[in-house]
């Protein structure tokens, strides 16, 4: 059962009964409740196909939950009367498959969304661009194409593309797992600054580094179920489940 | 033991298609049909220039032309419009709009176009004209009447546009769901995001077909002969008609069909390499 560390107090994001069903048959989301307070940091990790990433989709609503609730900033994200495209402008998602637009520049990819959702202008889109690009470390690349770019690079660009929204919450999807070893650093970098900025982010990843570092509750879900959940050094070094510990055997060396 | 065999036959595999590869004389690869194409088109060409009768079908049939190029012109812009509509209407929410969208598709498609152009022209535009004439009349005080020029071009349109929605939604449903995830996630709007995210890209996948419905429309408007509007073919009909010179005369016809034919395939091929080129090293 979640808990959470602060309860009583509001939760920039809050998962009540989340259930989400394929197909009527495949049960990818079971009952999750989940609180997550603004400025927190949650990593969840999981077997491959244990459903972390529809718990992550589920909240901006790229994944309908099946049952449940979802409120994001206060948002009731499956009350019709809530205008879901405003609520992502707050919620940036970054993908494992990085997902930039091929047709568009480094720099019309980040000013594209600011500009028809934010209303902003071109220089003033442009500005904020360039300044994420430089947080980024890649403001020379600002006129390339994707394609001109490293995977590294790429998801960088990706990062920046969802941070010039100036959201509330980031929600990261195996950010680092389609990159090749020596990218997989320059990506965490990023990710570990904004963590230490405070921002509130949800991070599905495989990166134990990354969830040490960076993480103040860590998530371990199987078969779309919460199975444990506390401090990372806790349930890393001492987890109370048989499957979390036979998680932690394959995966720790 | 197993092992070994297999790397030495792929080793020998990989030996043969470099061998292939790096041989390939120049006369391999040159497109001698081009050659062998413009040598027949220059061989009629001497033909119309040098020989009265084939001169005087030339003559004749030629001013067809700018008939041909509009009925082209005007059916497939029609047609883009109707198959983008129908197109995305495939792909949308409204259960409605899908349906209708479906139905003008695969009705359309199954029927031939000669009979379809002759229930359009000569069915439904005289049985609806008096009807949809007199509402016009009464509202806004103006009353139309449709040549059988526009008739056949708006059959035309309606049948290319039928083709083209599935090119549409084909080109659409190329675009990987994560570009739309994308779109949608940094609070793009549906509309928003098929605009300027997937549209864009779907063009690639699109254009090319696009050109050659482009050419079949040119090809097609040969039909509109039927209805007796004086384009190329039915020009040369006229001309072979009267004069007994069939030969003559759709040898002419033929020629300038393919002339713009194959002008616009070689265009056509033209933009695609440019587009394969920028596409080099994308993900």
């Amino acid at each position: 059962m979640a808990t959470h560390p602060e309860s009583g107090t509001t939760s920039m994001i809050s998962l009540r009964g989340v259930s989400k069903t394929f197909d009527k048959t495949i049960h990818a989301v079971v009952d999750v409740d989940l609180e997550i307070a603004e400025g927190e940091v949650v990593v969840i990790v999981g077997p491959s196909g244990s459903g972390k990433s529809t718990v992550l989709r589920c909240i901006n609503l790229l994944e309908v939950p099946t049952e449940g609730y979802v409120t994001v900033d206060g948002f009731e994200l499956l009350d019709p009367k809530t205008d879901i495209d405003h609520v992502r402008a707050e919620v940036g998602m970054v993908f494992q498959q990085f997902n930039l637009f091929p047709h568009l520049t480094v720099i019309q990819n980040i000013t594209l969304a600011q500009r028809k959702v934010r209303g902003r202008s071109r220089s003033e889109a442009v500005e904020v661009a360039m300044g994420q690009l430089t947080r980024v470390g890649i403001p020379e690349k600002a006129d390339a194409y994707p394609r001109q770019l490293s995977g590294g690079q790429q998801q960088r660009v990706a990062i920046a593309r969802s941070l010039a929204m100036d959201p509330k919450v980031m929600l990261f999807d195996e950010p680092t797992s389609a990159l090749d070893p020596e990218m997989v650093k320059e990506v965490l970098d990023v990710m570990l600054e904004l963590a230490a900025g405070g921002m509130t982010m949800v991070v599905v990843t495989h990166e134990m580094g990354f969830a040490k570092a960076a993480a103040d509750r860590l998530v371990f879900i199987d078969e779309g179920v919460i199975v444990e959940i506390g401090l990372p050094e806790e349930v890393f070094s001492n987890p109370k489940h048989d499957r979390t510990r036979a998680f932690f055997d394959k995966i720790l060396y | 033991m197993i092992g070994e065999v297999a790397t030495k036959s792929s080793r020998h595999r990989a030996e043969g298609t470099a061998r292939v590869r790096d041989e390939k004389p120049w006369w391999d690869t040159f497109p001698w049909w081009g050659v062998f194409i413009a040598g027949v088109l220059a061989w009629m060409a001497f033909q119309i220039r040098t020989q009265d009768d084939y001169a005087l079908a030339w003559e004749r049939i030629i001013p067809g032309l700018s008939l041909t190029l509009v009925a082209t012109i005007e059916a497939f812009a029609i047609a883009l419009l109707l198959g983008l509509t129908a197109g995305m209407g495939q792909l949308s929410r409204n259960i409605v709009v899908r349906n209708v969208a479906r139905t003008y598709v695969e009705f359309i498609r199954g029927i031939p176009m000669l009979p379809l152009i002759f229930t359009v022209a000569l069915i439904l535009v005289p049985e609806t004209s008096d009807y949809v004439n007199q509402r016009l009349d009464a509202w806004f005080g103006v009353t139309y009447k449709l040549s059988f020029q526009m008739r056949a071009t708006v059959t035309l349109a309606l049948i290319y546009g039928a083709y083209m929605a599935e090119i549409f939604r084909g080109g659409i449903q190329s675009i990987p769901p994560g570009q739309s995830e994308a779109g949608r996630s940094l609070g793009l709007t549906r509309r928003q995001t098929m605009r300027s995210v997937v549209l864009p890209q779907a063009m690639r996948a699109i254009i090319p077909p696009l050109g050659n419905d482009f050419i079949a429309i040119l090809k097609d408007t040969s039909l509109l002969s039927v209805l007796g509007v004086l384009e190329i073919t039915q020009r040369g009909r006229q001309f072979s008609a009267s004069t007994f010179k069939f030969r003559e005369g759709y040898f002419v016809v033929s020629f300038i069909y393919l002339c713009l034919t194959l002008g616009l395939s070689l265009l056509l091929g033209v933009l695609e390499r440019r587009m394969t080129r920028d596409r080099k090293g994308e993900r």
